[in-house]
């Protein structure tokens, strides 16, 4: 079942395309990522997606629903973890929950069952009546998660979930989030992580300028654009000649050069044999291989 | 976007309404002081030691000629700082409004939620300082326990005008302008202080057709003294006219800053 439907979907600011035509489709149940360097419109497609900024043009189907003309019904149904952490900083821990329930129109006792059993789910559950400038940076997020799921949203959509936590919070918060995704919850996000993307996504795209480059599992994007595994070695004349001798192709980046490779070990033995035995690392490929490889490596902003 | 956006509104502003009321309430301590000391040293200050030099102002005693005032002051000033200030507060640092339209709510429920939040805390303000001017016996009793009904939608007026200034400043301290170049006037000129019969014809035609504090203190001032007239049709009319317009406005221009 499709969760979220777009179909060319188009938002100008001005003249500048934000998100320039892009189609997709999230399936009820999985996680579905968004990855792109900075100004790719990750964040912008989500707005659209959970009815806080207007499509230009398209089609958008969310729930089978228009934003357009249903967002109130929409956005009953989804919760929302966006980039900036935004607790209400004039409540304490639960209460941020309990009146974030009144704003989906949930009854006082229920929201207060929900919000105990959601602060226990999020491990915060003896920072209950704590005010919120006493809590870490993992805490707040952790309370910014919980608060989107008070409504028991459907489709969860997160910009940049785990954005400066520590390593143990972010295992925490990938573990919560695997959880909903087996309760039946479509999770839609961001990151710049991509070990992230890797570990938690079913299907990504990268964005790039607003438009989708490609679309696919972590597992079959790697093996497309990056192969098995990469051989790195220090960037010397030595191994570069032993490699065009070789006629065999590579990058540079940096002092590094790298060579995506189906039998990294030969290569790498033929560089050793060749006397470039400087720095010689063979690795498996990654989700960020095929990312650099796909948006370059030029800084964005 | 039909008649204004006042279709977009629903029962949701009241939750908004409600988060304010939570967040006054936490604070009382704070908050509840300044009904009950502002008249006293108002009072004390301008109708006692001033008053002391004035003879009356068309026969009334000069504590009674400014009590009205005081509580228009009052519910000028907590409802129209509530929705500058706080209000600008909630939405850019807080980041509130976010948070909130994440939700089933509306912008217009948010917006409609903020005035009508403003106007309560005028009204609260209003109610608060009746008994204190009762004690120094300048206004009249049961009369007077209109101020806390008209409260409300003078409360509305001047929240609506505030949050018209929060949807279009750019930043807490231009805030400042209309503070100082429209409020602070508003305070001495709008028959607070002097009659405005004392002014020049053609200022007291600019006082009751654009100041809104001018057309509030003469109601006030009908209440506290029981006495009415038939002007103060034309001024109950334009408070609610004019506040109607402020707060179409104000939806208007908050869904351009915060919708993009």
């Amino acid at each position: 079942m499709e969760i979220i439907a777009a179909h060319h979907l188009e938002k100008y600011f001005g003249t500048l395309a934000a998100v320039d035509g892009i189609s997709f489709s999230v399936q009820k149940g999985e996680i579905f990522c968004f990855l792109g360097p900075n100004g790719a419109g990750k964040t912008t497609a989500m707005k659209m997606i959970h009815c806080v900024s207007k499509r230009t043009r398209g089609d958008l189907l969310v729930f089978g629903m228009d934003p357009d003309t249903h967002s109130r019904m929409i956005k009953q149904r989804l919760g929302v973890v966006p980039q900036e952490n935004n607790p209400d900083p004039d409540f304490s821990v639960f209460q941020n929950l309990t009146i974030y329930a009144r704003y989906f129109g949930i009854p006082r006792e229920q929201a207060e069952e929900r919000a105990i059993g959601l602060l226990e789910f999020m491990q915060l559950s003896d920072k209950m009546d704590a005010p919120i400038e006493t809590l870490s940076g993992g805490m707040k997020r952790r309370l910014i998660i919980a608060r989107a799921l008070i409504n028991d949203p459907e489709l969860l959509i997160l910009d940049e979930p785990t954005i400066g936590l520590d390593p143990q919070a972010r295992h925490l918060i990938w573990e919560k989030l695997r959880h909903l995704k087996s309760l039946g919850c479509t999770l839609v996000m961001t990151t710049h992580y991509l070990d992230e993307a890797e570990r938690l996504c079913d299907r990504l795209v990268i964005m790039d300028s607003g438009k989708i480059l490609v679309e696919g599992s972590p597992a079959a994007l790697i093996r497309e654009y990056a192969g098995e595994e990469i051989v790195e070695a220090f960037s010397s004349q030595e191994v570069i000649s032993c490699l065009q001798s070789q006629d065999i192709g590579y990058d540079i980046f940096g002092d590094t050069i790298q060579v995506q490779a189906e039998d990294s070990r030969s290569i790498a033995h033929i560089l050793m044999q060749a006397g470039c035995s400087d720095r010689i690392t063979v690795r498996r490929a990654t989700l960020e291989d095929v990312f650099l490889k796909l948006t370059g490596r030029t800084l964005r902003e | 976007m039909a008649y204004g956006g006042l279709t977009e509104i629903s029962r949701g502003s009241l939750a908004v309404w409600r988060r304010n009321l939570d967040a006054f309430i936490k604070t009382y301590k704070v908050n509840f002081i300044p009904p009950f000391v502002e008249p006293v040293l108002y009072l004390l200050a301008l109708g006692y030691g001033v008053g002391a030099l004035i003879q009356d102002v068309d026969g009334i005693p000069y504590p009674v000629f400014i009590a009205p005032a005081l509580v228009s002051i009052s519910v000028m000033y907590s409802s129209f700082f509530e929705c500058t200030y706080s209000s600008y507060v909630r939405m850019y640092y807080q980041k509130t409004f976010d948070a909130m339209i994440a939700t089933p709510l509306s912008i217009e429920d948010v917006i409609t939620g903020e005035i009508l939040w403003g106007a309560t805390r005028g009204t609260i303000y209003a109610a608060f300082m009746i008994p204190v001017l009762f004690l120094f016996g300048v206004i009249d009793m049961p009369t007077s326990l209109l101020l806390i009904p008209f409260a409300l939608p003078a409360g509305l007026l001047f929240s609506a005008i505030g949050i018209c200034f929060t949807a279009v400043t750019p930043g807490i301290d231009a805030l400042n302008y209309p503070a100082f170049l429209f409020i602070t006037p508003m305070f001495l000129f709008s028959g607070t202080f002097f009659p405005i019969g004392i002014l020049p014809q053609t200022l007291q035609y600019f006082a009751f057709g654009f100041l809104p504090l001018a057309n509030v203190v003469n109601v006030n001032r009908a209440i506290t003294m029981s006495e009415f007239s038939p002007m103060l049709i034309y001024n109950i009319f334009w408070v609610f006219l004019v506040a109607l317009l402020f707060f179409i406005i104000g939806l208007n221009l908050m869904k351009r800053r915060l919708v993009n």
